[in-house]
């Protein structure tokens, strides 16, 4: 066994009971492991029409094969379960260190069922597992019980926990590790909160075992190499963080101001990362073995911690209005202990600011505390407030498609499958806005990131106003960065690295012999696996759209003035080149051509579901 | 004629963050970077009023160009 740890933690709270299951390795390599193993388990053993908030669903941690490797940036685990914000399949992504450290103790996976009738926490010392009474510790924010579970677990153990907001089934709550690391997006941390399952502490002492030691240094220094010398990965995102992203998206005339209203932010140069480094940036942060340590810690007043990253910056500042950093760093801090997605907060904030300024929300409802954009206190409050459903914050924390719903408007949601989109304005930007029409998580910008071509010219730079080619470019981004996502490295190696580099390093950790073709295959048949759990959970292809926004209002000014995303006229061409049919449903020829025939769903069986 | 210059991330050592650069008429991005001293492996992004520019084209008075060192994120 190389790579993979072999085992597989599986632990019922409702019975306190696990057992240890022999991993399967031929389907794991299938699959690769992380989103990829995760995903297909997921299906195999979760009705896709479960309701995602109940005892049904499942909830699995799981690493990649190079998770606890010495593969650069090999840190990162997934959280794969039902979202109860999209009603799609989650897979929410995170670094640091936990991750790598669930392999140590000799896992690959956790697999969590049911629902403890108190709340508890797990505690795993390698092959010593514990479900520990969580009494003490429900209610608390991040910060607290990460030091509580510090002091009364090993020695050095990592801690994932969820926040407030997860205990409280908010549709926008993460799963936080490492104090600020966060499995951010989809809602993951309320499916935690509904199984009364506050926390994961894990200590290993076991070496992943690898395939070929020499030939992955070789690998492992090749790569490095290739990091070190790129541009971005050695230079602009080590020295600014992924908050260089403000000043140039919003050159671009695509940094979404007010909620989507606008594309450009004349205050831009105020939460830039510039002046990120320049005022509040204490450190780096970096993840388990990572050359970029593109993380930040910052401070301002009495508040310090992890973060914030460009997407956080933008969800707080221009989307809000917002041009006080210290006010957007706080509000990341917040999120953070409350456990919150920040781009799915801020946006939601951004939402409900538009409703308050076009007269749907009420004065009487907001209990001393303005909704008007612009307003920095406001955005620190309101997070707070979501965090512990007080007020309006309760409506808050069912996110903005739902809150813009209540009030009879779902139209001034900004989102795709009911989740919050990303620092982007599409209408700019065409490749990328079919990403997110056609991503299997809802709106998302690490399904595919098309900005690295049509943006940042990496590998090559796209025309960001043409559609000419810009199909294949997605597919083919989605299924690179599903097989990536499904090894346990970061999705930032990709910016130096191509589908080779990512062959070669499984071949040497796991002994696989995969060509670059392989690897974009099997994202393929992630990619396709998880769209088939989407389609069964009732998410039909209508859904792969963009607000109406996005798609009849033009920018009104600026470098993009007067674009509108012209979706329709990429989607045929997507299908097409997925092998999917006409209405965007994955036809038999190509799920056999993926070695997906096993599936229990056929073309047929979806289209009798839709019926 | 006029040209506005807008300088990011580490271009900015030394330089500032924006200039307003006097030109010759028909001249391009290439004559401004060289004016500036920044090396053209330095320029990985160039706009030209928010659109992408090339090293080559002629700039009009009043043009705005943005220059990025190698960044990225997400």
């Amino acid at each position: 066994m190389y790579g993979y740890a072999g085992k597989v933690l599986r632990v019922n709270l409702k019975e306190r009971s696990w057992k240890v299951e022999a991993l399967d390795v031929e389907k794991a390599k299938k699959y690769i492991g992380g989103r990829g193993l995760g995903t297909k388990i997921l299906t195999e053993e979760v009705s896709p029409e479960v309701e995602p908030l109940s005892p049904e669903n499942k909830l699995i941690f799981i690493t990649g094969p190079l998770s606890g490797t010495p593969t650069p940036t090999g840190g990162r685990y997934m959280v794969v379960t039902k979202s109860p914000l999209t009603g799609t399949v989650a897979c929410s992504n995170s670094g640091g260190y936990w991750g790598a450290e669930l392999k140590f103790s000799g896992f690959d996976m956790v697999i969590v069922e049911d629902k403890a009738d108190v709340p508890v926490y797990l505690n795993i010392v390698d092959d010593q597992i514990e479900i520990r009474d969580a009494a003490h510790l429900w209610g608390k924010v991040v910060s607290e019980t990460t030091q509580i579970l510090e002091k009364e677990c090993a020695e050095k153990a990592k801690v994932l926990t969820i926040g407030p907001a997860g205990e409280k089934l908010s549709r926008l709550a993460s799963i936080m590790n490492d104090y600020s690391r966060a499995a951010g997006r989809s809602g993951v941390g309320a499916v935690m909160g509904s199984k009364n399952l506050k926390a994961i502490v894990v200590k290993g002492s076991q070496k992943v075992q690898l395939f070929n030691h020499d030939q992955l240094k070789e690998v492992v220094s090749n790569c490095t190499k290739k990091i070190r010398e790129n541009g971005v990965t050695g230079q602009g995102l080590p020295a600014y963080g992924t908050a260089v992203l403000v000043n140039i998206i919003n050159e671009n005339g695509v940094f979404p101001t007010n909620n989507f209203q606008t594309a450009v932010f004349d205050k831009a140069e105020e939460i830039s990362g510039e002046t990120l480094a320049e005022k509040y940036l204490v450190k780096k942060d970096p993840c388990y073995r990572c050359p970029i340590a593109c993380g930040r810690y910052c401070k301002v007043d009495d508040i310090e911690g992890g973060g914030p990253e460009y997407e956080t910056i933008w969800a707080f500042g221009s989307d809000c209005g917002v041009s006080d950093l210290g006010a957007v760093i706080k509000a990341n801090y917040w999120c953070n202990e409350m456990g919150l997605d920040t781009i799915s907060a801020g946006a939601t904030i951004a939402a409900a600011m538009e409703l308050y300024e076009k007269g749907y929300i009420k004065e009487d409802e907001l209990n001393g505390v303005g909704l008007e954009f612009g307003n920095a206190e406001a955005v620190i409050e309101w997070t707070k407030r979501m965090g512990l459903r007080d007020g309006l914050g309760d409506k808050l924390a069912e996110g903005s498609y739902r809150l813009a719903e209540m009030y009879g408007v779902p139209e001034y949601s900004m989102t795709v499958k009911k989740q919050e989109l990303p620092a982007y304005d599409p209408r700019g930007i065409q490749g990328h806005g079919l990403q997110y029409a056609t991503s299997n998580r809802g709106g998302c910008h690490v399904r595919g990131y098309m900005i690295s071509p049509e943006i940042l010219g990496l590998p090559e730079k796209l025309d960001r106003f043409t559609l000419e080619g810009k199909a294949l470019w997605a597919k083919i981004f989605q299924d690179l960065t599903a097989a990536i996502d499904a090894s346990g490295l970061c999705l930032f190696t990709s910016f130096a690295m191509g589908a080779q580099d990512y062959a070669d390093m499984l071949n040497a950790a796991v002994g696989t012999d995969f060509t670059a073709q392989d690897v974009l295959d099997a994202g393929e048949r992630i990619w396709n696996i998880e769209k088939l759990f989407n389609l069964q959970a009732g998410i039909d292809p209508s859904q792969d759209t963009l607000p109406s926004r996005l798609l009849n209002e033009g920018i009104p000014e600026g470098p993009s003035q007067g674009l509108v995303h012209r979706l329709s006229e990429l989607l045929p061409e997507y299908y097409s080149l997925r092998g999917w049919d006409t209405q965007g449903i994955p036809t038999v020829d190509r799920l056999n051509k993926l070695q997906i025939s096993e599936s229990a769903l056929t073309t047929e069986e979806v289209a009798a579901g839709d019926k | 004629m006029s040209i506005k210059v807008r300088l990011f991330a580490t271009l900015r050592n030394g330089r500032g963050k924006e200039l307003i650069v006097d030109l010759e008429t028909n001249r391009t991005p290439n004559e401004v970077i060289n004016g500036l001293d920044i090396p053209t492996e330095d320029v990985a992004i160039l706009l030209v009023n928010g659109r992408d520019g090339t090293l080559d084209q002629l700039l009009q008075d009043g043009d705005t160009v943005s220059i990025f060192p190698p960044v990225g994120g997400g």
